[in-house]
């Protein structure tokens, strides 16, 4: 298992070299002066000048990719503008509110897309089945930062059962002591049942917006991989050897089919993390998505950057998980050693 | 290769069977359209869309641009069909007019990576060797990123343009078309009727153009209507951020943001029927893409 | 042999919904099984017999119903059965066994496991000794070192004991009946012979009632007491297996017996009896090697299976594994006008040293000299451009497959015309196209259609005007009729017969019957392993082999009485 595990870490070295490589050439190599991007829209041309020569960007190419691989390694990703802090301080500060928040919402989908996708397959052609593809179908259509909005409008201001769309925790309740930085689960390890109903209130609404978008995708793979398991050459032996139907739909169907369903979640996180970065801005939820958003509008380009660099690090290594979980289901996929 | 002209080819065939065979798909077509009505029900919208795109500006009440200090925050009205704005803009007007920007941007990111892409997967696929590794390499790469992040990261380093929602909006969805056009290249290369067509003298570039190219084209054009309704979205979610088109121009995710503010005040007008536009357009893709689907490929239906 | 039958199948209709309306795909059918008889149902595709299996086990899809008659087990009526009490039933009173058995088995659970479930689900056994009896199971079908195998995957099998382990699964509750559904397509001919000696020898020896469904008359006979022979949904004919040969009544019995490949019989024998045919007219090879195929090897890298980091720990004193030998330095000639068998079972090296030939493919080493030219240097890649193209043709496998989906029949004939000989008008053109369709066989009105709207045995046809477009010196024919029914299969064999004699061919004729090779080859050349095990006279080959191994491909292919 160690072993698979290191043989799979060196395998996702081309996919880093690849996001490092790609996030140096957006900055350097595209158009426009980078020194400036770096500095904002409000720096003179003294500070813009001080600045290329700070960060080197009067040398050659390869040189200058060489300091950023330095700077990277030790975690240096430069300081915002905006908040005058170092990027990294910055992002460590904001990450545990948007995996929270991102995490809550893929769990809601999965509870509610699995059973959905199964029982459409296993009763193909009935209402549940086309509730499941209308389900499907609209889930993808509805842009997320609109059904965000929606549910404001409907949930705070017409029925005023939610709490102010405004961040993490109402301004009554203090935050639990850190341990995990989620919210939900420190109040919980502290006990304090009140600050979990108040964090719960909150990420709710947000939790949902993300949960109805990512469950389209996941409703729909769950569905088409059940229907090709269900029509597949085994479960007629298993059929023709009485098995039971629980046994059927569980054991030999389901496992099959959670398969793709496995794979397909690289790509819904792909959506999640980026609509991540809408619904933060909807519900001024303090991620690093909001982060990135205010950097973007104050023209502080160190912020954006090393969000993306963050992002995608955290990509990799969520479709490190997948592979490891999927490696773990398929027998065929072991090392055979 | 042997000298043969490819004028004889279509010589080769008369065009009255040609004609034959569209019939033959188009009844075919008329048929799935008939036994699923949310198809033809999804093209009609398609239609409404591409008319407003086209004349919507010309038809619209009144001027999406001019402000009316005496008329903002009004409710829907029959004067103002979708209410008025911050500005005292018609959003009705707006939402019209936005049409033609929203699906240009769509319609050229997905025909740029539709074209880049499909035959760099068709390459990658049929030579395999240093092509396949390349495109694979670039894929890979893209697929590193969450797709929305990078698109983001890109617009905000190429700079604030719609021409770079085109191109950022058509470097995400690259990695799919390459893929797409690989496997099912791949799929084909060795079948029976690809190595005929190595017997009958074919050269491999003739082979990829005129054997594989038209086998795939139609899951291509599936997948093409599949991604013009995330192209929008994405589009979309780039303004909606700030990133791309600026106000005041018409535009759906603009729109919405303006309104976002409002929402929490009860002026939901604002931000709903963007909002709407926004999605009946992409419903009506991706409904399109199923139906698309099902005539290509009636065991492919999900 | 009691009087009552164990199954009994009165009068049975099954309907299935399709988009053109409902289609009836069994009709009217009544077949009985008596206790330890085993009963062949054979039928071309179509024939409906593999629903009449189905609908006795109830595992009828969505769209598939019972829309009359009935069938009862044990005198216990099936039909109208409900759900749970039929469920009890299949895998401990009836069982049933599918071809294709690597799909047939869970792919992700141990086959071990698998039997264990059938065993548990019908209560024969208590959790603990489940193991103890799954193991049991493995051992009964001769699986060697059964414990081991319990905890395999079906992936880490072979397609033979993928079936030993489906009958396993199949016997494990020791039910009164087996219905196995064409349970030996797909395999390799010795592997087929130890499945079904393994079917036979157990349902005897348990006095167990089988069902064989096929479509091999020749099998049908070999394992059978009865034989029913159906037809379009419809049964023709039930008889005793020994009279079904020796007496066939039914008009189709009678023609799907003769186009069953058989010792001793000739090419124009396959045909039903008074078709029109002319003798084939036997053209006298020269003496002269059309084609010189001398010390031919293809190799391939060993699939490093091992880890990166593994193979990066053990970089320094990895000894390097010898590459596999695909094609293993073989030699043989063939004259102007012969026609060639290549026999052997899959894996053997037959279709790779065709693929070489064809120049499709490079070899390792070796030489191909084709009419006198080495063509075993040009390489593959550009050989399409060579002059010689047009002369070396192919006929594939899967007509299906080998025909551009988006290609009308005279597109694809016209293909090699257009690219290599030399430009002509388009009715010229269509005109040449015409004469080939008519050559073939293939009515000219047919050209303007795609390939989905021609059956099987048209499809074929196109294929084999496309190879013969240009009058190619040697054909090679890669199992040209392995997709086909044995019907149709008779009429192409004769057709490439008829062809050879009038357009004076070579064929290389790629195939792992011996029985079909034999009908139109003058030498057969047997292979395994990647070499040239036996050569020869067709006739000697057949009726006196030296060859241990052809020995055994000869006894294991099964054929109806002669």
């Amino acid at each position: 298992m160690m072993k698979l595990l290191l043989d799979r870490l060196l395998t996702t070295i081309p996919a880093l070299i690849g996001v490092v490589v790609a996030s140096f050439l957006l900055t350097r190599v595209l158009p426009g002066d980078t020194a400036a991007y770096f500095a904002g829209p409000a720096a003179t041309p003294q500070a813009i000048e001080q600045l290329r020569q700070q960060l080197g960007l009067d040398r050659p190419l390869p040189e200058q990719f060489g300091h950023y691989v330095v700077d990277l390694a030790k975690g240096d990703l430069g300081k915002s503008l905006t908040t005058g802090q170092p990027v990294l301080s910055d992002i460590k500060a904001r990450l545990p509110a948007s995996a929270e928040l991102t995490l809550f919402g893929l769990i809601l989908a999965l509870l509610i897309a699995v059973p959905l996708g199964i029982a459409a397959a296993v009763r193909q052609g009935t209402v549940v089945d086309h509730a499941c593809r209308a389900i499907a179908t609209a889930g993808v259509s509805l842009p997320v930062f609109f059904t965000g909005l929606l549910l404001i409008y409907v949930f705070y201001y017409i029925l005023q059962w939610s709490p102010a769309p405004l961040g993490r925790l109402d301004v009554f309740t203090s935050a639990p002591r850190g341990v995990t930085g989620f919210y939900l689960i420190d109040s919980l390890i502290a006990g304090d049942g009140e600050t979990f109903r108040a964090s719960f209130s909150q990420i709710l609404l947000p939790g949902i917006t993300l949960a109805i978008f990512s469950l389209a995708p996941i409703a729909r793979i769950t569905r088409a991989s059940m229907l090709s398991a269900l029509s597949s050459d085994f479960i007629r032996t298993a059929r023709a050897a009485g098995l039971g139907a629980r046994t059927i739909i569980v054991t030999y169907a389901f496992r099959n089919a959670m398969l793709p369903v496995i794979t397909t979640l690289g790509m819904v996180f792909s959506f999640l993390l980026g609509a991540n970065v809408l619904v933060e801005k909807v519900f001024a939820w303090p991620g690093i998505g909001s982060y990135a958003v205010e950097a973007l509008i104050a023209s502080d380009f160190a912020p954006v950057q090393g969000f993306v660099l963050t992002m995608a690090i955290l990509y990799i290594v969520l479709n490190l998980l997948i592979d490891l979980t999927y490696r773990v289901i398929d027998p065929r996929m072991r090392n055979a050693s | 290769m042997t000298a043969a002209p490819a004028r004889t080819d279509a010589a080769a065939l008369p065009t009255a069977k040609r004609q034959t065979a569209l019939m033959a798909t188009l009844s075919h077509a008329r048929h799935v359209i008939g036994e699923n009505p949310v198809t033809g029900f999804s093209f009609g919208l398609l239609a409404i869309l591409l008319l407003c795109a086209l004349i919507g500006p010309s038809i619209v009440p009144h001027d999406p641009l001019s402000s009316d200090t005496a008329a903002t925050l009004q409710a829907p009205s029959a004067r103002h069909l979708f209410g008025t704005d911050q500005l005292g803009r018609d959003i009705f007007s707006r939402v019209i007019v936005a049409t033609r920007l929203d699906m240009a941007i769509a319609i050229f990111s997905v025909t740029l990576v539709f074209v880049v892409g499909g035959l760099s997967g068709i390459a990658a696929g049929f030579f395999g060797g240093w092509a396949d590794r390349i495109v694979g390499r670039i894929g890979d790469t893209i697929m590193a990123f969450p797709l929305f992040v990078l698109a983001m990261g890109i617009v905000a380093a190429l700079g604030n343009t719609v021409t770079n929602i085109v191109i950022a909006t058509a470097i995400i969805n690259f990695p799919l078309y390459a893929r797409l056009a690989r496997t099912e290249t791949i799929i084909r290369r060795d079948v029976g009727y690809v190595m005929a067509a190595r017997l009958t003298g074919n050269s491999d570039l003739r082979i990829a153009l005129t054997t594989i190219m038209p086998n795939i084209l139609p899951l291509m054009m599936v997948q093409m209507s599949l991604t013009m309704g995330y192209a929008i979205l994405n589009a979309a979610g780039l303004s909606f951020i700030g990133l791309g088109v600026r106000p005041p121009t018409p535009e759906w995710g603009i729109m919405v943001a303006e309104g976002a503010g409002s929402i929490i005040s009860g002026e939901w007008w604002i931000a709903l029927f963007p909002g709407l536009a926004l999605m009946l357009a992409v419903f009506c893709f991706n409904l399109i893409g199923d139906g698309l689907r099902d005539i290509v490929d009636p065991q492919r239906r999900t | 042999m009691t009087a009552v039958p164990l199954l009994e199948i009165t009068n049975l209709t099954v309907e299935f919904t399709t988009r053109r309306g409902i289609v009836k795909a069994v009709k009217q059918v009544d077949i009985s099984v008596a206790k330890g008889e085993t009963v062949g149902i054979v039928g071309e595709s179509g024939s409906g017999k593999s629903v009449t299996s189905f609908a006795v086990m109830r595992i009828l899809d969505r769209a598939g119903r019972v829309a009359e008659g009935s069938i009862s087990f044990s005198g216990f009526d099936l039909t109208n059965a409900p759900e749970f009490a039929v469920r009890d039933l299949r895998g401990r009173e009836m069982s049933m066994i599918f071809q294709n058995p690597r799909a047939a088995l869970n792919p992700i659970r141990k086959v071990g496991r698998q039997i264990e479930d059938v065993l548990r689900q019908h209560a024969r056994t208590g959790s603990g000794d489940a193991r103890t009896r799954a193991i049991e199971a493995l051992a009964n079908v001769r699986i060697n070192r059964p414990e081991d195998r319990y905890d395999a995957y079906p992936f880490e099998l072979s397609g033979g004991m993928c079936q030993r382990v489906v009958i396993a699964l199949a016997l494990a509750c020791r039910p009164e009946l087996l219905i196995a559904d064409e349970p030996t397509t797909g395999l390799d001919v010795t592997t087929q012979k130890a499945v079904m000696d393994l079917i036979v020898d157990l349902t005897r020896e348990r006095g167990m009632s089988t069902v064989l469904i096929t479509h091999d008359l020749g099998l049908a006979a070999a394992y059978c007491d009865k034989v029913v022979v159906m037809e379009k949904g419809e049964v023709v004919e039930t008889a005793a297996a020994r009279d079904i040969f020796a007496r066939p009544s039914h008009a189709y019995t009678r023609k799907l017996m003769r186009a069953t490949p058989r010792p001793g019989i000739a090419l124009r024998d396959l045909l039903p009896e008074g078709a029109p045919v002319a003798a084939i007219k036997q053209p006298a090879a020269s003496d002269a090697a059309l084609l010189s195929v001398k010390g031919l090897v293809k190799e391939y890298p060993r699939v490093h299976t091992r880890s990166l980091i593994s193979r990066y720990l053990r970089k320094g004193n990895e000894t390097a594994s010898a590459p596999f030998r695909a094609v293993d330095g073989i030699s043989f000639d063939i004259r102007r006008g012969e026609s060639v068998g290549l026999v052997g079972e899959s894996g053997c090296g037959k279709s790779t040293t065709s693929m070489m030939v064809m120049r499709l493919l490079d070899p390792t080493s070796g030489s191909i000299i084709f009419n006198g030219q080495e063509i075993g240097e040009l390489p593959a890649r550009t050989f399409a451009g060579n002059s010689l193209r047009s002369k070396i043709q192919m006929v594939f496998q899967d007509p299906t497959e080998s025909l551009n989906p988006r290609f009308t029949a005279v597109r694809a004939i016209s293909d090699p015309i257009l690219r290599l000989d030399k430009p002509m008008a388009a009715d010229a053109l269509r005109a040449r196209c015409e004469d080939l369709a008519r050559v073939v066989g293939l009515p000219p009105d047919l050209l303007d259609r795609f390939p989905h709207q021609l059956s099987g045995g048209q499809k074929a046809r196109v294929g084999i005007a496309r190879a013969i477009a240009l009058n190619p010196d040697l054909v090679i024919l890669d199992e040209p009729t392995a997709a086909l029914d044995v019907s149709v299969q008779a009429v192409v064999l004769n057709l490439l017969a008829d062809l050879k004699a009038t357009l004076g061919m070579s064929y290389l004729f790629v195939s792992h019957d011996l029985h079909v090779v034999g009908l139109l080859c003058d030498r057969v050349i047997v292979m395994q392993n990647g070499q040239i095990v036996e050569e020869g006279i067709t006739k000697q080959v057949l009726e006196a082999p030296t060859a241990d191994y052809t020995r055994a491909l000869i006894s294991a292919i099964p054929h109806p009485p002669v």
